[in-house]
């Protein structure tokens, strides 16, 4: 088999469907439908948009520093067991996550922002956790042995070198979070799974997919996003894709 | 200078306390190295580490440059010595001048002193500033790679340096390399260093003083060429091994053994004449011929003397071996067993004769210290204070 | 209380509604496992093509499910399995082929050299190598992507219950339309609980199936 043209005829595959998508989007008066929804998937994209960056945010500001605190070497008797629980944490269904926080805490933005938090919390402080537990320890002794304090040796040392696992952590975390917005919607959040859920109530195609297709690319969109940053933040000697 | 005073480590483990390092004593003068040297678990890295506290010792004190560190910060302490690691501990994610420069940073120098620095300390190891300076760590190899770590230890120009098995992790063809490159450098720079080794070569070929450690006790403290000539006990008999005598050629200079004393011929002396003087010194096989300028040209066969009639520069052979003064010992062993001679002339630096080496001259000199021991058991050693 | 009530009450249901869940999941990660594998294998003949299956696998996973779900309604709905359980099983099917293509990829190609030149040195055929030695060595890495599957679409089928597909995310949807905590709580722990405990089942078995001799380098990885 020629393996070399499977991206090409994937390429082709690729141009073909489009072309028969548009010939039969145009022939069924679809394209003005999707206009139609036009103002409300701008509306309820900034709504999306604005609930994970203030979940995100939130997470990375809150996840970080407890990565970081759990990572010293004081606190390794708490912190395996805290991991554990971590762990177990992650593995619990988002939408089990939101209707917790909504049970606990109502409907509306809040406890949707809450159970987003928490989604999101998990995978950056166990990624910043086991990133910076992962430092060569011979780094750690060059460190000490040259005179760094334990705050340079953090920041100048450690960080840069675990950064590549936290931003890892943070990109599938955010991608995470951006893809469970959509259920916020069912706890009264609002955001692209308004369209998404009225348009299966109703049966709706178009709405659907007017809320499906941008959240599917504002979670591609997310990701490659923390990629490039992670590309340009993290030093090169340390970045296993400027390698 | 580095002085340790009783320095003490106790590691509480489950199976008790366990004493890495007895009551150490011990001092290295300035601009000399030291190597700790033993099997694994004697005590030698604890005692190193102890020095910039990365061990924190149970008891004893540590003095550079006869002041008490005690006291000291422990930032402030590392950050004037020197320390360099088996694992080397590049930072992988900084440049190759930013790990070079990171010391002299910490301490606060200003930008344009601590980057001619860099430039400097990559002369010294002799790598292109240009070609390497903004690189990072991962593009080097093993060999440059710890060459580099050597430059960031030296970089804030410490008057003690500590080396935890420095050369260890690198090939034996590049670390004998990095090794004469080192003591050259220390030979500029004269500081005084602490060196941890495994390796018994590597410590006679590296160390001024040599410390044998056991079971976190000093055992032996003394020069390279005392420590193979007299080892104290069984122990470090058996760790420096069997060939210890022959460990020794490396340390004796051929100029400490030559004799002046050496007949020569020249060209134009008869056969006859060369014979005489065989016999008149009791040679056994053959006499040097030298030019008019006493350089060596060739040898005389005895029996090519004594059976035939003629002039020397008629019936020479080419000189199968010279050694230089400065040559040790090993050469001239080596270069006596491949031309199965029993002595060999020694030139100086012009090239002229100024004396002959012989087996036998070579094999007392190393005898004698033996011969001495065992007529003396109870000598004292003199760098060992308990 | 109330909520122990409510469990015990609707025991018969929970039941049911998890079994429908498990078996949902188990017969998509099946049928994922048996199509990952077989390219996990295939694509570490060439780097190219693994790099870029790997990346399309990655892109499908990045997709939140909700938004598969809406995009796939339409187009299945042609042949009319617009909802039920079609779209969710082909969703868990989709999100299980990275997760299984990559363990299996990366363990295969990291079985140690020297083994696979031993096996050479031999006289094994190609696919004796793969046979006896690479897939027996690879089988805990494929097993833990299989046990990523797993939990990752116990939460997708959660969600998948607005679809019509059944499963214990029915008691959540339920629970938040109908303003019900109890329905909404007891699913929610439900769900959780099944995740966690699959989780360690899982876990417990990949040990089970590393070859004695190799599980403590396994545990090291």
């Amino acid at each position: 088999m020629p393996i070399r043209s499977i991206k090409g005829a994937l390429k082709v595959l690729v141009l073909v469907a489009i072309f028969f998508a548009g010939v039969w989007s145009q022939s069924s008066g679809i394209i003005d439908e999707f206009v139609w929804y036009l103002p409300d998937v701008k509306y309820l994209m900034v709504q999306h948009i604005w609930l994970t960056v203030m979940s995100g945010s939130l997470a990375i500001l809150v996840a970080i520093p407890l990565g970081i605190v759990l990572s010293r070497p004081k606190m390794a008797n708490v912190a395996e067991s805290l991991m554990q629980v971590l762990n177990v944490g992650t593995t619990i269904p988002t939408l089990a996550v939101l209707a917790l926080s909504m049970s606990f805490l109502g409907i509306g933005t809040v406890p949707a922002v809450f159970g987003l938090f928490v989604a999101t919390l998990l995978p950056i402080t166990r990624n910043t956790y086991t990133g910076l537990k992962g430092v060569n320890p011979a780094l750690m002794e060059a460190a000490a042995g040259i005179g760094m304090s334990p705050m340079q040796r953090l920041f100048k040392v450690e960080l840069p070198n675990a950064l590549y696992v936290i931003f890892a952590g943070m990109r599938t975390a955010l991608t995470i979070n951006v893809g469970t917005v959509p259920l916020a919607f069912l706890i009264g959040a609002g955001g692209l799974g308004e369209l998404i859920f009225t348009g299966i109530d109703l049966y709706d195609p178009v709405m659907m997919l007017s809320g499906a297709i941008p959240t599917a690319l504002l979670a591609i969109v997310v990701d490659a996003l923390i990629a490039l940053v992670a590309f340009l933040l993290v030093p090169r000697g340390v970045n296993p894709s400027r390698a | 200078m580095i002085r340790l005073d009783n320095l003490t480590k106790v590691f509480d483990t489950q199976k008790g306390a366990v004493v890495a390092a007895d009551h150490i004593n011990m001092e290295v003068p300035e601009g000399e190295i030291c190597i700790l040297l033993g099997p694994s678990g004697c005590g030698k890295t604890t005692t190193l580490k102890m020095i910039n506290r990365i061990v924190k010792p149970t008891a004893g004190k540590v003095f550079i440059n006869g002041d008490d560190t005690t006291g000291l910060d422990t930032q402030t302490l590392r950050r004037n010595i020197g320390y360099v690691i088996q694992q080397i501990g590049l930072f992988p994610n900084m440049t190759i001048e930013e790990n070079i420069t990171i010391v002299p940073k910490l301490l606060g120098w200003d930008k344009a002193k601590y980057k001619a620095r860099a430039r400097e300390m990559m002369a010294m190891i002799a790598l292109e500033p240009d070609a390497f300076l903004k690189r990072f760590p991962s593009e080097l190899s093993g060999g440059q790679q710890q060459r580099i770590g050597v430059a960031r230890a030296l970089a804030a120009d410490p008057p003690v340096m500590l080396m935890d098995e420095p050369f260890g992790a690198i090939d034996p063809i590049n670390r004998a390399v990095i090794q004469d490159e080192f003591l050259k450098m220390q030979q500029e720079l004269n500081k005084t260093i602490m060196f941890v080794s495994h390796d018994i070569d590597e410590a006679i070929k590296m160390g001024d003083r040599v410390a044998v450690f056991r079971e976190g006790k000093l055992v032996q403290y003394s020069t390279p060429d005392d420590l193979l000539a007299a080892p104290k006990n069984a122990f470090v008999e058996s760790f420096l091994g069997e060939d210890r005598a022959l460990k020794r050629l490396n340390l004796v200079k051929v100029r400490e053994i030559v004799t002046d004393e050496i007949a020569t011929v020249v060209p134009s002396d008869t056969l006859e004449t060369a014979m005489a003087k065989i016999d008149d010194y009791g040679y056994q096989n053959a006499i040097l011929m030298v030019n008019e300028r006493k350089q060596p040209v060739g040898i005389i066969n005895r029996s090519v003397a004594r059976t035939t009639k003629g002039y020397c520069r008629d019936h020479f052979q080419a000189v199968p071996a010279v050694v230089d003064l400065d040559d040790d010992l090993r050469k001239a062993a080596s270069l006596m067993f491949a031309h199965d001679q029993t002595w060999l002339p020694c030139v100086n630096d012009e090239g002229t004769v100024c004396g002959q080496i012989t087996q036998r001259a070579m094999t007392s000199h190393l005898g004698a210290r033996y011969r001495a021991r065992q007529g003396d058991d109870r000598k004292p050693s003199a760098a060992i204070k308990e | 209380m109330e909520l122990f009530h409510f469990a015990l009450d609707n025991a018969g249901l929970l039941l049911s509604r998890t079994i429908e869940h498990i078996a949902l999941v188990g017969v998509a990660v099946g049928i994922a496992a048996l199509t990952g594998v077989p390219i996990g294998i295939a694509i570490t003949k060439n780097e190219r093509v693994a790099q870029s299956v790997l990346y399309l696998a990655s892109i499908i996973v990045t997709i939140p499910s909700i938004a598969l779900f809406g995009i796939m309604i339409p187009v299945l709905s042609l042949i009319g399995h617009g909802i039920g359980y079609v779209p969710a099983v082909i969703a868990v099917l989709l999100y299980s082929q990275l997760p299984i293509i990559r363990n299996t990829y990366t363990a295969i190609n990291n079985v140690n050299p020297a083994l696979r030149e031993a096996a050479r040195g031999i006289g094994m055929s190609p696919n004796q190598r793969l046979r006896l030695v690479e897939i027996p060595l690879a089988v805990p890495v494929i097993m833990a992507g299989v046990r990523t599957a797993v939990v990752l679409n116990i939460g997708v089928m959660a969600i998948a219950a607005y679809i019509g597909a059944g499963g214990l995310g029915t008691f959540i949807s339920r629970g938040i339309s109908q303003s019900d905590p109890r329905q909404l709580i007891v699913g929610a722990i439900a769900v959780s609980l099944l995740a966690i405990i699959v989780d360690y089942s899982l876990l417990y078995l990949q040990k089970r199936l590393t070859p004695k001799g190799m599980s403590r380098e396994a545990a090291a990885s």
